[in-house]
């Protein structure tokens, strides 16, 4: 304790001294008086709690009996005497005397004190009608980690009114985290509906499972405010070490915060988790005898599949039409079973594209041959990596997606890869590695094929394209610009012809047959760190998420995947354009189709047009049209043998009303774009 | 920000210990010498967190509780009392006026601050 602390008690406690000395006289001759009474019991209650602080425990348990007799006096339940007041003071004077002390020289006389206490001790005693406490001592317990780890379930439903106590449940669970590691599940049960709800009011219960090292006291601690204020259950629900902090983390996911946890449910959920773990060990292993074993899956020709979700597509275009025939009948009834329709429909939708969802993994497995042969007839050293195989995929994508793959990993080992020599001269492990992983994000599956070879040169890239005449010598590219030139036909800036790479027809191929997949390429190249191809690919195929939008009566759908954002344009703004197709977007300069003059529609359009941008190849592209109608589930139809060859769409979708909306494809339709553009 | 807190207190040199600790932990302190004095800095100074004492004069602690529990300012706030031993019914009667939890006195700095941590 700092010094000057002691100093400014010392003081303070003279000064309240002086004044408990003044009002002593006072009251003597004034005993009835209560508001002497009262600064008589807060000068002892003040000296006495400040200087257990100071360390003036000596002073604090001298006091300690004294203000237990004025607060009884202060009560009533004593009167103020002669004999009392003549005791306090000469206890103020030894209090005096104690404080001085503080230097170190003996100034008290023990007996008097003594004498003091016990006179007060007897009249506590007398009061009580029972036995004297002890002085109070102060123990600060602190916690003795135990050596066991223990798991806890903790049950705590805060009352409804603890936020008036202003205490947060959540900074208890905080608490709580610090003793181990723990879950959690929030009850919610209690949680009335959102018109009743009363702000300042506590619905939530927590379910709490902690593995600590903690006495189950110690948790308890950490409820000591609040244990008045809530339901609080707290139990060993494990010993033994068994339910690790692995098994929390799959606890919390399997329970929600209303059901009923006790340690059957656990374990029970443990067991599961082992077994279902254990059968897909021997579902690897066993691969090849599998046929035999009795597993709970059967083999479905694929035509049967495709004409299940076949019947599901058709099945979803009803449903839109029963939804917007109940939105305009306007009856409630009705509604509440179209709203369940819809959303037995989605779910049928979903299990039906499930059923064709297959792991990437069958595909990436066999790459590990590729990669070890054609490093060997290259003489590299190369290891395939792969990630996130049990990504799922349709059917179809996977089989589309084996020769793409195919040629970026020929092209990473070939051109990306350099040979061990090199590696070891450039501080690179002499072993190449090239990483095949796969992630699903949204609707949509992301394929990388990561090397840690050379990179593209740039320089390289660059020159073939101007030799090519693909570019200008003059024109100054992004690198995702450049790096998309690599995909033209014809392009490979490799000097020498290999069995293996470099004929310029690969990457062209890559694109066109990612592209018939409606998902995209991108590349992006660190020199000397490596090449990272990514392939966006869709889940499915046979429904897709579509931007509707409408130009004079026609209506048109646009792959929700690609459009970035929807920005207005006034009349005014486009005729300040003077015909030129381009629009400032927060400073970047976008070319756009009008899609009007590319469908002839003669209608008059509106004031205020809408601009689709879409990302086309590493650039945003925009795409005019006269509104957005908004997102549309949307079934792909072929448009049959007769317009098969019609460029710029790809399919037609039957909408809710029965009409047909065409669907654009927006890469195709930039490429012609940018062909008509090269012509003029 | 750093967090504000209000120390009451008629003891000056409590307050000055509750003051120092708090402030060398990084803390804002705001001090008050009684629940009065606390309810009228309240209204210009809100505060994140509240330590009261029970005895004081002009206002004690359990009525400055119930008066910033009913008010609108700092509604919500936790608060701590300081309490001794000897007054386990007063400590009941602060928790039902609305008290977050309490310090027995005498307490160390170390313990002033593991339960500011343990409600702010």
């Amino acid at each position: 304790m700092i010094d000057r602390h002691i100093q400014a008690f010392i003081i303070e406690a003279n000064e309240l001294l002086t004044d408990l000395e003044n009002s002593l006289l006072s009251l003597e001759e004034d005993t009835t008086n209560n508001e002497l009474i009262g600064k008589i019991f807060r000068a002892l209650h003040t000296i006495k709690g400040s200087g257990g602080m100071f360390g003036f425990d000596e002073i604090a348990m001298f006091l300690h009996d004294i203000e237990t007799v004025y607060d009884y006096v202060r009560n009533g339940e004593m009167p103020v005497t002669k004999e009392l007041i003549d005791l306090t003071l000469k206890a103020k004077d030894q209090i005096a005397l104690m404080l001085e002390e503080h230097d170190g020289v003996k100034r008290t006389d023990d007996d008097l004190g003594k004498k003091i206490i016990m006179t007060f001790k007897s009249y506590v005693s007398e009061l009580k009608k029972e036995k004297t406490e002890a002085p109070a001592d102060v123990k600060i317990e602190h916690a003795v980690p135990g050596d066991i780890q223990r798991t806890y379930k903790v049950t705590f439903q805060p009352d409804k009114e603890i936020f008036m106590s202003g205490t947060n449940p959540i900074k208890l669970i905080e608490e709580l985290k610090t003793l181990g590691e723990l879950t959690y599940s929030v009850k919610t049960s209690e949680i009335p509906p959102l018109d009743t709800i009363q702000p300042e009011l506590c619905y939530a219960g927590f379910n709490i499972i902690i593995n600590s090292h903690s006495q189950l006291d110690d948790i308890k601690d950490v409820f000591i405010f609040v244990e008045d204020r809530c339901t609080l259950n707290i139990e060993i629900l494990d010993e033994t070490g068994h339910i690790t902090n692995a098994n929390l983390a799959l606890i919390s996911e399997k329970i929600d915060g209303n059901q009923e946890l006790n340690a059957d449910t656990i374990n029970k959920i443990i067991k599961e988790d082992k077994q279902l773990k254990a059968n897909n060990g021997t579902a690897r292993h066993l691969d090849d005898k599998s046929k035999d074993e009795h597993l709970s899956s059967l083999r479905v020709s694929a035509e049967k599949l495709d004409y299940l979700v076949n019947l599901v597509s058709e099945l979803v275009i009803v449903q839109a039409r029963l939804s917007q025939t109940v939105t305009k009948l306007n009856n409630t009834d009705l509604y509440t079973i179209s709203e369940e329709v819809e959303r037995l429909t989605w779910e049928l939708r979903d299990s039906a594209l499930n059923i064709r969802m297959l792991p990437i993994g069958t595909t990436f497995s066999k790459f590990k041959r590729l990669v070890r042969d054609l490093s060997a007839e290259l003489g590299k050293e190369v290891e395939l990596t792969t990630e996130g195989a049990e990504t799922e995929l349709d059917k179809t994508v996977i089989e589309r997606l084996n020769d793409p793959l195919v040629h970026i990993i020929r092209n990473s080992i070939d051109h990306g890869v350099e040979s061990p020599d090199i590696r070891t001269k450039n501080n690179k492990p002499r072993v190449g590695n090239i990483q095949l992983s796969a992630e699903q994000s949204g609707g949509y599956v992301l394929v990388r094929i990561k090397d840690d070879g050379k990179g593209i040169d740039k320089d390289a890239v660059r020159e073939k394209a101007i030799s090519l005449g693909l570019i200008s010598p003059d024109v100054e590219l992004k690198d995702s610009e450049l790096f998309a030139l690599i995909f033209h036909p014809g392009f490979s800036t490799a000097k020498k012809v290999t069995n293996v790479s470099g004929r310029g027809v690969g990457m062209d191929v890559v694109r066109q047959a990612i592209e018939t997949l409606r998902g995209n390429v991108e590349v992006d190249s660190k020199p000397g760190e490596g090449t990272v191809i990514t392939l966006k690919l869709p889940l499915t195929l046979a429904i897709i998420d579509g931007l509707l939008v409408k130009i004079g009566s026609d209506m048109f759908v646009l792959p929700l995947s690609i459009v970035e954002e929807c920005i207005e344009i006034s009349k005014e703004k486009l005729n300040d354009l003077h015909g030129r197709n381009i629009i400032d977007v927060r400073g970047e300069i976008i070319p756009f189709i009008k899609l009007r003059e590319k469908f002839d529609i003669t209608e008059d359009s509106p004031d205020i047009q809408q601009i689709v941008i879409a990302g086309v190849k590493n650039q945003r592209l925009g795409f005019m049209v006269d509104s957005v109608v908004g997102q549309h589930q949307t079934v792909l139809k072929n448009l049959g043998k007769a317009f098969k060859d019609v460029e710029g769409i790809s399919g037609a979708t039957i909408l809710g009303d029965g009409n047909v909306a065409l669907i654009i494809d927006i890469n195709k339709m930039a490429e012609i774009e940018e062909a008509d553009n090269l012509k003029l | 920000m750093a967090k504000k807190i209000m120390t009451v207190d008629d003891s000056a040199s409590v307050r000055q210990m509750v003051c120092f600790t708090l402030q060398e932990a990084g803390y804002d302190v705001v001090e008050a010498s009684d629940g009065a004095d606390a309810l009228a800095k309240l209204q210009s100074n809100p505060v994140n967190m509240i330590i009261t004492d029970l005895n004081m004069p002009v206002m004690d602690g359990i009525t400055l509780i119930r008066n910033v529990r009913a008010g609108n300012i700092s509604k919500f706030v936790p608060i701590i009392m300081l309490t001794t031993e000897s007054q386990d019914t007063k400590k009941i009667e602060g928790k039902n006026a609305g008290a977050t939890g309490w310090i027995v006195k005498p307490f160390k700095p170390e313990q002033l601050l593991a339960v500011v941590k343990k409600v702010l």
